[in-house]
């Protein structure tokens, strides 16, 4: 082996290395710099959830545009008319004080429900409530994204997402 | 309108991506192959024999954790395999390679009738534990269920740990404390990390990592709405309840507790970095992280102004200022630093009385101060220095003149030889290993697996920090393998079978969400399985 092969072979070690990770890189580009589809989700980046103020206050903007909702409102039960606007912060539903809906109810449980935007979707996510929350006919048990106009269903409180 | 269904698959568009897996993984044997060619070339000057032996063992080992993945987990995320069998490969070829210079010392030494390395590398060692590890991870990823399909009797998920969150704390902590108790733990180069049963040595601070991040993720679940939510607004930070703040405490002070006893500075920094980071992750409160760096920074200050802390004192003395400690420094109590390296007349004064270790013994005995060498840790450097920009090429460095080259020092080794061009570019599988275990969180449906998939991302992340951070002295050095690279049992198990729950969470954020049945009319589809 002389001087110049063995360092022909480490250049070419270090380039298989580097196109390994090149390659590695191009598999999941995707997620990186985007297809048409990905770029689509790239653009309202995800935020781990509850997504700050900060990083929410574009929330308006994009629903605006993008046909989301706007502001969350109870049709049924006794805080039926209350209108609450959605700025991207959680909200909380439940018997407790600290609640952002709070809702008188025996049916209800203290800290019942949640309702959170990722993706520039509203999620809602039931807290372990004991008779359970309902996305239209469907029990929540896992966060579920809440299409427009579909009742949620918290005791005897529905609300809606309305634009 | 779209059902249910519909949206929540346009939401995640993942599809199978088994052959781009299997590209890559195939890649992924190319370049260890390659490694143990270019070792042999470099040496003997032709392709060595082993690399039938490992690089075959190696490509039938890989191809069954990939066929494994591909069955039972089919929409895994196609990364995190053969990133993984990338990075054990050539920690393999690297070990392997070191082992040629060793074992040819070993014989030097034995014909010169002189005793024998202690420590060395061992590649038909690290051979096997590469097999039991990918052994874990297959068995791991078959066994595990989805999470959807919990009714299943006898169903394993990763979400099964979470009803037994304080068991497995409790777990977690005796793993830790194992090495305190006398008879099955010894102290090794400093640190008490080690506990040994009959042949076998193990550390269990590696496995112990994994349970403290279930445990973590299980406690913040149940705990993160009162974290986030409740509490007094003192200025800009808001604090929170006693009762909130009681658990982060116990951690702190236990944390300080493995320091004192285990003189393991970098495992008490892991372990507290990673339950800051867990509660970044649950509570989104940048309080959090400021009241848990302010915990640290105070815990460090009280180490250091402790006078039976001199290790760590030493590690910070040495991480400033090296040099006086090549080969035997003295930390003497004014602060001052003297070397007593073979080069000194009272090393000599020691040597010549017949003391088996003379500088320790010249530093206690007679000067009455803290012994300690650096000498590792420089030679470290020197082999970085050596290794440049574009390394000596595998098997044409020295890199085992460093202590420990195989083990805690393989960063150093692999840049002697690969260079920093090599070594960014194992950064940066590291980066993406960690990236995609993120990506496996945010994608998570359950806020139990959002936080088991983040915490075991950061743990690596923090791990990969803490010691390339250690050996390249940008940060003190600590003893904490170099995952997957590093020789070493414990931590390649612990390590095949943290990828193993990646592999199997990023499989159930990312398959396509079941059908709803309101939504199918008339028919009702009923899953059997």
């Amino acid at each position: 082996m002389t001087d110049l092969m063995l360092t022909v072979i480490k250049l070419a070690f270090l380039l298989v290395l580097w196109l390994f990770v090149i390659a590695a890189v191009g598999v999941i580009r995707a997620d990186l710099f985007g297809s048409s589809k990905a770029a689509a989700r790239a653009a309202a980046p995800r935020a781990a959830k509850p997504p700050k103020p900060a990083k929410a206050s574009r929330t308006p903007q994009r629903s605006a545009q993008g046909g989301q909702p706007t502001k969350l409102v109870v049709v049924q039960g006794e805080r039926a008319g209350t209108v609450i606007d959605l700025s991207g912060v959680p909200i909380t539903i439940g018997r407790a004080n600290d609640a952002t809906l709070v809702v008188t109810d025996d049916y209800a449980s203290s800290r019942h429900a949640r309702i959170y935007a990722q993706d520039g979707q509203w999620i809602v996510e039931d807290l372990g409530s004991t008779n359970g929350t309902y996305l239209g006919r469907t029990k929540v048990s896992r966060p579920m994204p809440i299409p427009p106009g579909v009742p949620v269903r918290i005791g005897k409180t529905v609300i809606e997402l309305r634009k | 309108m779209p059902s249910l269904g519909e949206q929540i698959r346009a939401h995640l568009p993942y599809q199978r991506r088994n052959a781009a897996s299997l590209a890559l993984l195939v890649f992924a044997m190319v370049l260890t192959l390659s490694a143990f060619a270019e070792v042999g070339l470099a040496r003997d000057g032709k392709i060595p024999t082993a690399l039938f032996g490992y690089g075959g063992a190696l490509v039938v080992l890989a191809m069954a954790a990939y066929f494994v993945q591909a069955k039972f987990t089919p929409y895994a995320d196609p990364l995190l395999l053969p990133l993984a069998v990338a990075l054990n490969g050539l920690g393999l070829a690297m070990i392997y390679r070191l082992d040629l210079d060793t074992s040819h010392d070993r014989r030097v030494a034995a014909a010169a009738g002189k005793k024998l390395l202690p420590d060395a590398a061992d590649a038909p060692s690290q051979l096997m534990w590469t097999f039991v590890g990918i052994v874990l991870f297959v068995a791991a990823v078959a066994i595990m269920r989805d999470t959807d399909k919990t009714d299943a009797p006898l169903s394993f998920t990763p979400k099964t740990a979470q009803r037994y969150t304080y068991l497995i704390g409790l777990t977690a902590i005796i793993l830790l404390m194992l090495p305190i108790v006398p008879g099955i733990g010894r102290e090794v180069n400093g640190a008490r990390v080690w506990i040994f049963i009959g042949p076998f040595s193990v550390q269990p601070g590696e496995f112990a990592k994994l349970l403290l991040v279930v445990f973590f993720a299980g406690y913040l679940v149940n705990k993160r709405q009162a974290m986030s939510l409740i509490g007094k607004k003192i200025g800009p930070v808001s604090l929170p309840r006693g009762r909130d703040l009681g658990p982060i405490l116990v951690i702190w002070f236990f944390c300080l507790g493995v320091l004192f006893m285990q003189k393991d500075l970098g495992t008490a920094l892991l372990y507290f970095g990673l339950f800051i980071s867990m509660l970044y992750i649950a509570t989104q409160r940048v309080s959090w992280v400021m009241i848990g760096v302010g915990l640290l920074a105070a815990g460090v200050f009280i180490a250091t102004l402790l006078p039976f802390m001199g290790h760590v004192n030493q590690r910070i003395d040495i991480w400033q200022n090296p040099k006086p400690y090549f080969d035997g420094g003295c930390l003497m109590e004014s602060g001052k630093v003297v070397p007593v390296n073979p080069d000194t007349e009272i090393y000599k004064k020691w040597d010549a009385k017949g003391d088996p270790s003379p500088g320790f013994s010249a530093c206690v005995s007679e000067l009455g101060g803290e012994y300690s060498d650096s000498a590792q840790l420089m030679k470290g450097l020197f082999s970085l220095g050596q290794g440049g920009v574009l390394g000596t090429g595998l098997g044409q460095g020295e890199p085992w003149r460093t202590p420990l080259s195989f083990s805690d020092f393989i960063f150093d080794s692999m840049g002697e030889e690969l260079g920093l061009t090599g070594l960014m570019a194992l950064l940066l599988m590291y980066a993406l290993i960690v990236q995609r275990g993120m990506k496996t969180a945010v994608a998570a449906r359950d806020p139990f697996l959002k936080l088991f998939a983040g915490g075991v991302s950061f743990v690596l992340a923090l791990q990969v920090f803490v010691i390339v951070g250690g050996v390249t002295k940008l940060i003190p050095l600590t003893g904490l393998t170099t995952p997957f690279l590093s020789q070493g049992g414990s931590s390649l198990m612990a390590n095949w079978i943290l990828i193993a729950i990646l592999v199997r969470m990023s499989h159930d954020a990312r398959k396509p969400a079941p059908q709803a049945i309101q939504d199918e009319g008339m028919t009702q589809i009923v899953s059997t399985r």
